[in-house]
């Protein structure tokens, strides 16, 4: 019994750490997208809240909260609050089965930096980017407007045919480790023996299908302001509508993390056996996986502000057309030097 | 534990099964069958298949269902634009739905008289592992059969969702 008392107190402050740690991570996102698209057009960006604007997240969260909370007369009550929740609930969960670190000994205690290890850990993961479409169908939906049906509409199908060219590019990664826990598949990548070198199409086509998924442009139709003025969310103010860009920003960080997890060796780094303490080792492991993942946020927004959105027929041609026959053909060529090495 | 996660997945899921049929509203019968597949998955987990709770998940809850709430929202149907079935109709569903659940409790009924298999590894055959050994060893031919069913139906929705070059012209 003790021995369970001691996990579960570990556990419980793990998931209150991640928790709280992606929630700042995804509130300071909002000012790095804001720097890096001044950067990227030559401005300056917020600079008055704080030196450098760093408080600015802040004073944003702030406005949000003493805004209005205005729910449309003749929407469906009930769903127009769930959607917004939904949506975020949905981009907390992934968090929970990304290994942030290798297994450590402090104390006479061995931690795993992973809240849990399930052993179908990929296919969670893309259970619950399946159902994180809900949020956004419902609450466009509840609002009883067009705009936001349009812009469900729009979400629920390119969520639907982007989600095939991504599982079928982790079905490749699958193939190769043999494994369907992240654990094991992170740990396979030891040192500089990254998934990226042996799938480099399947990399590419990961990185665009969770452009797609977390809505992030070129692919934010879903609320491309020039058509449908905010898409789902054009009837959502105060923190509903904040919860919904939050869910967006999560969504992008936990995204991130997955990418230098399942290609990019996630905690691994090259000569990491030169670092003898292995508790040293694992927080400059955990060190590198937070960099990896910064790297992609930037490269993320990079991509956003540097491409003008998709046409809504180019979209569904780039998906169905292009990236699913491509994840196919790269299944069938791993599948056959797995099968010509044995 | 267990009998109490039981009990509550399964008043969850009758209850919203119930929800389904009579909610005035299309789009909120969907949303509670979605309720309803959510707490199988959970009752599949109870059992330690944890393939098929992740399955039902992705393809029941978070594939289908999102396409027929998808359907819906596109029709938009209420109360008075919704076709009305008449009363022989209803009598012939409520037969073959009756017939349906005589099927179900037979079955579970040989299942029950027929006694453990595999007891061994009965707390390990939900996991991918075992099931996909079990899936290309024992049960091949259906496994391979039920296959070919999926690619007709494939190959019948691309038929179907084809213009053909008349239709494009008019």
């Amino acid at each position: 019994m003790n021995v369970d008392t001691t996990y579960l107190i570990i556990k419980s402050l793990m998931v209150l750490t991640i928790f709280g740690i992606t929630l700042l991570i995804a509130t300071y996102l909002t000012y790095f997208e804001r720097k890096v698209a001044a950067f990227l057009q030559d401005r300056l960006g917020p600079d008055r809240a704080g030196p450098f604007g760093i408080l600015q997240p802040l004073a944003d969260a702030g406005k949000m909260f003493f805004k209005e909370d205005f729910i449309p007369q003749n929407s469906a009550k009930s769903l127009f609050i769930l959607g917004p929740g939904i949506a975020m609930f949905t981009a907390l969960l992934t968090g929970s089965i990304i290994p942030w670190g290798p297994q450590i000994t402090l104390f006479g205690e061995t931690f795993d930096f992973q809240i849990a290890d399930i052993n179908v850990g990929i296919l969670f993961i893309v259970g619950v980017v399946s159902i994180g479409v809900y949020g956004i169908m419902i609450g466009g939906w509840a609002s009883n407007n067009k705009y936001s049906l349009f812009g469900a509409i729009r979400a629920s199908s390119q969520m639907i045919s982007y989600e095939l060219a991504m599982g079928l590019s982790i079905i490749a990664i699958v193939m190769m480790t043999g494994s369907l826990s992240l654990k094991d598949i992170v740990a396979q990548q030891h040192g500089m023996n990254w998934n990226v070198f042996y799938q480099p199409l399947g990399f590419i086509i990961f990185l665009i299908s969770a452009l797609a998924e977390c809505n992030r442009a070129p692919f934010d139709l879903a609320e491309c302001e020039s058509e449908l003025i905010g898409g789902y969310h054009t009837e959502y103010s105060s923190m509903k509508l904040g919860f919904f860009l939050f869910a967006e920003y999560i969504n992008m960080f936990i995204s991130c993390a997955l990418i230098s997890s399942l290609y990019f060796g996630g905690y691994n780094y090259p000569f990491m056996d030169m670092v003898s303490d292995p508790t040293v080792q694992g927080l400059i492991g955990t060190a590198v996986l937070f960099g990896k993942i910064f790297f992609f946020i930037f490269l993320f927004m990079w991509i956003r502000w540097t491409l003008p959105r998709f046409r809504y027929d180019q979209l569904m041609h780039l998906g169905w057309k292009m990236l699913i026959p491509l994840a196919l053909a790269n299944m069938l060529a791993t599948g056959a030097v797995i099968l010509f090495n044995q | 534990m267990s009998p109490t996660i039981f009990l509550t997945l399964a008043i969850i899921a009758v209850v919203s099964a119930m929800f389904v049929v009579f909610a005035k509203n299309p789009v909120h019968s969907v949303l509670s069958l979605i309720v309803t597949f959510f707490s199988i998955a959970g009752l599949y987990l109870l059992m330690n298949a944890q393939f098929l709770f992740v399955v039902q998940i992705i393809v029941y809850a978070g594939a289908i269902m999102v396409l027929f709430l998808f359907v819906l929202m596109l029709l938009n149907l209420s109360a008075d634009t919704e076709p009305q079935k008449s009363n022989r109709f209803r009598v012939i569903a409520s037969a073959s739905a009756g017939l349906l659940s005589l099927v179900f409790s037979a079955g579970m009924v040989i299942d029950a008289t027929m006694g453990d298999r595999n007891v061994a590894n009965i707390q390990e055959i939900g996991l991918v592992k075992h099931l996909g050994k079990v899936l290309f060893t024992d049960y091949l031919v259906p496994f391979e059969i039920s296959s070919i069913l999926f690619l007709a139906g494939m190959v019948g929705a691309v038929l179907l969702g084809k213009r053909t070059p008349k239709e494009s012209k008019s």
